[in-house]
């Protein structure tokens, strides 16, 4: 789970790294009425869970009432895209914060390194721009280091690696303690990303986090109150939030194919051979292992939701799943929900032959069943090309 | 031969008191695993079907000869578990539960390369070698004993996979899902160097996904230490950046960890890579029989 720059920002002040004072604001009312109480400059910045806001107009500075109104109003409501093109992201709310006197940007990381299995800290004296680029341009300026999961990271175990970075001498004392607290907020909130870039140091040489970007571990969420209220309030698309409620794994895509695979695995090989075969994949719907009945209808009723959604395939390979309750769960739906699109059924594996035999006597009108996985994406394409030929 | 588990498995399983342990715990049994035990602690002098429980798994060990456990217990208990099972003495775990937090995996991860005590797992189906043992919830039905191990992150897509193995008459030395999450116990490369060395394996089967470069890092190593053909499939081309597909660890983070990077290292160290699951096993089928 991704958290917004504020959420980042308290999480870092909860543990003792300096923020600038900010308040959040949903409408430009609220907006200048923060800055108002704040005092001017304030930074008006877009609150979305991704990089490359400035560039996309989503950061502005106001000097008085007047800019600060203008530039909520034209941040609030705007759509922003990530520089990896992740998105379009809605800005629902600004961060409006005291300005800042910047004397030197910097940049500090701690993330979870997979392929060595420890947490990284990363530190560049090259903060404030596009961390990957100045990795990729001029290598030596970042320096990494991974921490030892066997002893504590504190500031002196912090301080070699801010030396090496080049920071400022009157900077390290305090760039080394923010360091070795983000460690300290990585493992008591189970963050698996915290990023600040930049981490400034202001004209009277205090250390402050100027911006945030952490990730917590959705599997830890059960030991953090605090964080899991904030994931049950992010604002999720109609059919990932019902998703979400009905306990299945979804993912919006934006395509016009319907899928439902079992297995996560599946589910996404489900995917891609939907694209080869010319088709657009309009989500990913993972129906899990030992999908009961309950829960097929539950999927179909989530996929059916979306509007842009032509026809429907379900991919199941039984293992533990058995396709005759998988075969259940598609008659129960067909029965509750109106079935506008074509749904097209490939079942194989455990028990698929009194699943196929449930289906074909259930007479389903607009359900095809196909033999192979191949074939089933082939088909649902031909049958969402001609669906979106009839709409026209 | 085969590897991870086999005709010497003796198996304990931590949960077996809990629906889902008993469940695939005693299909382990039936398939023909020697289930010597079961822990839950507090339930120790009862039974599940015949098979003891015990407090601990060390009990299991001591008392019972357990070598391999199988860790079935809810997430937020399942690391303790792992932990309990690595100062156990038996020189297996294998670890079914999904959702263990990532950092604790981080303690257990290394806590089990300092005890030499190999972790197969979390979040993974298991290990099945046909015909002489399965532990986890891999459906046996759809494997028959042969050359082709597998190695695999994903559950279903390797059953699919099998199964048109199975159709095409072959069978499987040992078939071994490491797991989708971001930190498991064993690699591509741990799994990969075992099967290098089992005599029965021909030929290995790879099944990657999106997120973090495992996929990657086994490129280099097949190159340089794998004699045997490898084939491999990876799932994810249409995943989009920052968005988690299902398993903890099948995200693309901004640039890295895409399918089509995974593919390209794949081939560039001359692995084919299917397009499909049903290619993938043609792959298979045609690179075995162009060596008969």
């Amino acid at each position: 789970m991704d958290l917004l720059e504020y959420q980042g920002k308290q999480l870092f002040a909860k543990h003792g790294v300096a923020v600038p004072s900010g308040e959040v604001a949903d409408t430009p009312d609220d907006a200048v009425a923060a800055a108002e109480r704040i005092g001017y400059p304030v930074a008006v910045k877009a609150q979305v869970l991704i990089g490359g806001r400035g560039k996309a107009g989503g950061i502005k500075i106001a000097g008085d009432a007047e800019e600060a109104r203008a530039h909520a109003e034209a941040i609030i409501g705007m759509d922003i895209t990530g520089p990896h093109g992740e998105g379009p992201f809605r800005v629902d709310a600004v961060w409006i914060e005291g300005g800042s006197d910047i004397a030197e940007e910097y940049y500090a990381s701690i993330i979870l390194d997979r392929s060595e299995k420890k947490l990284l800290a990363m530190v560049s004296a090259k903060g404030g721009m596009d961390i990957e680029a100045v990795a990729a341009e001029d290598p030596d300026a970042l320096i990494k280091r991974h921490i030892d999961p066997t002893t504590e990271f504190d500031a002196a175990a912090a301080r070699p690696i801010v030396e090496a970075a080049g920071l400022a001498e009157d900077a390290l004392d305090g760039a080394a303690e923010v360091l070795a607290k983000l460690a300290e907020v990585a493992a008591s909130e189970d963050a698996t990303l915290i990023e600040v870039n930049p981490l400034i140091v202001t004209k009277d040489r205090q250390v402050v986090a100027l911006d945030s970007k952490v990730t917590i571990d959705g599997n830890a969420l059960f030991r953090h109150e605090d964080l899991a209220e904030i994931a049950d309030s992010a604002a999720d698309d109609p059919q990932e939030a019902m998703a979400k409620e009905k306990g299945l794994t979804y993912v919006k895509l934006p395509g016009d194919i319907g899928i439902l695979g079992n297995g996560a695995g599946l589910c996404m090989s489900t995917l891609d051979v939907v694209a080869q075969a010319g088709g657009a994949p309009a989500n990913f719907l993972d129906a899990g292992g030992g999908s009961k009945a309950e829960a097929i209808v539950d999927a179909l009723e989530v996929i059916t939701s979306d509007p842009k959604v032509n026809a429907v395939l379900f991919n199941i390979f039984g293992g533990i799943t058995r396709c005759d309750e998988v075969a259940k769960g598609i008659i129960e739906a067909s029965q509750r929900i109106e079935l506008k699109v074509p749904l097209v059924v490939r079942l194989d594996g455990t028990n698929s032959e009194e699943g196929l035999r449930l289906l074909n006597e259930a007479g389903i009108e607009g359900l095809e069943v196909e033999a192979t996985m191949l074939g089933a994406a082939e088909r649902v394409v031909q049958l969402a090309t001609a669906q979106k030929g009839g709409e026209q | 031969m085969s590897i991870v588990v086999g005709e010497d498995t003796k198996l304990v399983v931590s949960g077996l008191t809990g629906r889902e342990g008993s469940f695939h715990g005693l299909r382990n049994r039936d398939y023909g695993t020697d289930l010597v035990a079961g822990v839950t602690p507090k339930k120790g002098g009862q039974d599940v079907d015949g098979v003891p429980i015990f407090d601990t798994i060390a009990e299991a060990v001591s008392e019972a000869g357990a070598n391999t456990s199988m860790i079935f217990v809810p997430a937020r208990f399942a690391a303790a578990s792992i932990n309990e099972a690595i100062d156990s003495g038996v020189q297996t775990v294998i670890a079914i539960t999904e959702g263990i937090p990532v950092l604790d995996m981080l303690k257990t991860y290394w806590k089990a390369k300092e005890a030499g005590v190999r972790l197969v797992g979390p979040n993974c189906p298991g290990v099945l070698s046909p015909s002489k043992a399965n532990v986890g919830i891999i459906p046996a039905q759809f494997f028959d004993q042969g050359a082709i191990g597998v190695v695999s992150k994903s559950g279903t897509l390797t059953y699919q996979i099998g199964n048109e193995l199975k159709q095409a008459g072959l069978g499987n030395s040992s078939i071994v899902g490491i797991g989708g999450d971001p930190i498991v116990g064993s690699d591509f490369i741990d799994i990969l160097t075992l099967f290098e060395n089992d005599p029965e394996t021909e030929l290995i089967v790879m099944v990657g996904e999106i997120g973090g470069d495992a996929e990657e890092r086994a490129a280099d190593f097949i190159a340089e230490s794998v004699s045997k053909p490898v084939v491999a499939y990876i799932a994810g081309f249409t995943a989009p950046p920052g968005k988690q597909m299902g398993h903890a660890g099948a995200i693309i983070s901004g640039s890295s960890g895409t399918a089509q990077a995974k593919k390209d290292a794949l081939e560039a160290k001359d692995v084919r890579v299917g397009t499909s699951p049903t290619e993938t096993a043609q792959l298979a089928v045609e690179t075995l029989n162009a060596r008969a």
